[in-house]
């Protein structure tokens, strides 16, 4: 059901009275300017040129432009890897400066909020080394994975609220050689893809104009430390967050809502590796079906790694219980790469996901069948052994 | 059988020792403020759909120091938890999400049955994410691991180093890590597993694992020249 206008003007009104001084929690960033003043930590500023975007409270957020270091995603590399490939292919569309690190570790939250074999200091220790081997390369840190940014997020909280874990991390980073860096903004890609969206709207190649899309928030975005979520009042009355579905429709398309947009996803963390019954009824039940049902949407647009994964994946199975689904799933990244004309194999690497997306490809008026054929061919030359692999001058070929 | 009985005979001792760790973590004063029993958090929680699991019963147990519940919720739900932190919308500012992280973390720490039970066939993850850095790897997606996901799981494997080499960006043509992760950095990742107490909670609950890692671990740590002692 469509949010009432006057409710978005009344929101609206209130957002511009209260304005940023007035949020009902205290400002961390300032918490972690106070601490370097005191020299506990390096602050790592947010290079330029920055965008300005709007948080839950109506506070700024800085979201670098370029000069970023990517913090890659467990899941989205190991199994739906067009979803890093595309983030990297808007950077270059844009002509962007990025790190893409080897001295990068996982966050190791997936595990720990699956099976709690760690602790606080230990996962404190994992953030605040690779903060400080992006801040050694000179890069700003993006984090891909919305476990990571939520958790880093928790983590910096804990890091800021008591010293004994500051000084435990920092014993540790001095046994590393590593500096102890806090960055001064904690950044997700889908905020970089949110400030971007424009930039992205302006060399648009398809007509989007016939796309419906659901859009699931992913709860380690917008649930974990909310008010450093962006919102904006222009997007559901600034009641939900307003990444991907900015973006959505800025390319065009149009944001069609359901009523369980704030459920889960079902990934559950330990649930997806080895208690994936209770993932599979979820996903299909409670969101895809939904969906299905309230909005039929050609496509789900999700911004987390979990989330793509589990609403993808759980569909199969469902088949054979008669739950209405088929609804393709991706990220914003790719979604908004094919849009700007990326390939839908060479970047987005569509074949290794799994509901079905060939339709929507047709109808977003991309000839799936000849990008096929033209990475049948790719795939031939690699395995003849004329190239041993794929560069990004052949995915833009 | 009446509730708690099954764990009657579990010394009230035991029950306060293992909720006073729960209470000393340092998140537990943020996690818990009291609770109004308005239920909003069970609305939002997607595991309280699906199994006998409410968290705001474990915000009620913890609150009011009910050994009995702690014990039986220790055992038997927390590891029906999504930690997805829908719960956040607590209008008292509880995190019964975050309760049971730690909660978890102190089974673990006490090596209890019922989450060995709950870790058994995933301690192959936690290889995977403490000897190479990354959680998942592409070699993971076997079709006897994933027969739900349906034959796409099949094609996936079979082509497998053929497609990651047919990726653009340098990191990802790996097979056996999600991305590449260099020498030095493990060696570092495998200090502060070492340094923070995380190779003794394995021991708790997975001797031979634990061994493995530490194989692992110690060449790699001996070569650059750190000591374990
Ligand atoms: S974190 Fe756990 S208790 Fe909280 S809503 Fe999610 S599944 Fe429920
Ligand atoms: S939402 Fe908060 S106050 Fe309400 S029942 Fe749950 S824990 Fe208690």
């Amino acid at each position: 059901m469509p949010i009432p206008l006057n409710v978005i003007e009344a929101r609206r009104a209130q957002r511009d009275e209260r304005g940023p001084t007035a949020p009902p929690t205290e400002d961390i960033r300032e918490k972690v300017f106070e601490l370097e003043a005191k020299g506990e930590w390096i602050v790592q500023r947010v290079p330029e040129p920055w965008v300005g975007v709007t948080t839950k409270y109506g506070r700024i957020k800085k979201i670098p432009a370029e000069h970023t270091w990517h913090h890659k995603s467990c899941g989205q590399c190991g199994h739906i890897p067009g979803y890093s490939t595309a983030i990297y292919w808007l950077n270059r569309a844009l002509d962007f400066d990025y790190n893409d690190p080897k001295d990068q570790t996982s966050c190791t939250a997936w595990n720990y909020y699956a099976s709690a074999t760690s602790n606080v200091g230990a996962q404190a220790a994992v953030a605040m080394r690779n903060f400080g081997a992006a801040y050694e390369s000179g890069y700003f840190p993006t984090i891909h994975c919305g476990t990571s940014y939520g958790h880093y997020k928790e983590v910096r909280e804990e890091l800021v609220a008591h010293a004994e874990l500051r000084d435990e991390v920092r014993r540790i980073c001095d046994k590393l050689g590593k500096p102890f860096v806090m960055p001064e903004e904690i950044v997700h890609y889908s905020e970089w893809v949110y400030a971007m969206r424009h930039e992205f709207a302006q060399r648009r190649v398809l007509d989007l104009s016939s796309i419906d899309v659901t859009v699931h928030p992913a709860c380690h975005y917008h649930k974990l430390v909310v008010e450093d979520a962006i919102y904006d009042p222009d997007v559901y009355g600034g009641q939900r967050t307003a990444v991907v579905s900015a973006v959505v429709t800025a390319l065009g398309a149009n944001v069609k809502d359901y009523s369980t947009w704030f459920d889960c996803c079902g990934f559950g963390f330990r649930h997806i590796l080895v208690q994936r019954d209770f993932t599979r009824s979820f996903a299909t039940l409670r969101k895809i079906e939904v969906m299905r049902e309230e909005a039929n949407p050609d496509v789900v647009l999700t911004h987390d790694t979990g989330c793509v994964t589990t609403l993808d994946q759980s569909q199969f199975a469902a088949r054979a219980h008669d739950v209405k689904v088929g609804v393709p799933v991706m990220s914003e990244a790719q979604f908004a790469a094919l849009a700007m004309g990326a390939h839908p194999y060479r970047v987005c690497q569509l074949h290794w996901h799994n509901t079905e997306y060939r339709p929507l490809l047709e109808k977003m008026g991309i000839d799936w069948r000849e990008r096929w054929r033209e990475f049948e061919d790719d795939l031939e030359r690699l395995r003849k052994g004329d190239k041993q692999f794929l560069t990004w001058e052949d995915a833009d070929a | 059988m009446t509730l708690q009985a099954r764990y009657a005979d579990v010394p009230v001792e035991t029950k306060q020792r293992l909720f006073d760790e729960v209470r000393a973590d340092i998140r537990f004063k943020d996690y818990l403020f009291g609770c109004y029993e308005c239920g909003i958090c069970v609305a939002a929680c997607p595991s309280a759909r699906f199994y006998d699991f409410s968290p705001r019963k474990i915000a009620q147990a913890t609150g009011r120091e009910d050994l009995g519940m702690f014990y039986e919720q220790l055992n038997d739900d927390i590891w029906n938890c999504s930690q997805c932190f829908s719960c956040l919308r607590c209008p008292r500012g509880n995190n019964p999400g975050g309760l049971i992280t730690i909660m978890r973390e102190v089974a673990i720490n006490n090596g209890l049955t019922s989450a060995r039970q709950a870790l058994e066939g995933y301690g192959r993850v936690v290889y995977k994410i403490m000897s190479t850095g990354t959680q998942v790897s592409p070699d993971m997606l076997q079709p006897n691991a994933f027969p739900d996901w349906g034959p796409h799981v099949a094609e996936i494997s079979e082509n497998l180093e053929l497609w990651r080499r047919a990726l653009p960006p340098e990191t990802l043509h790996t097979t056996t890590t999600a991305w590449y992760v260099d020498d030095k950095t493990l060696t570092e990742l495998y200090l502060i597993w070492h340094m923070t107490g995380v190779l003794d909670m394995i021991k708790e609950v997975d001797e031979g694992l634990h061994m493995i890692l530490n194989d692992v671990m110690e060449e790699l740590l001996e070569e650059a020249g750190y000591s374990t002692a």
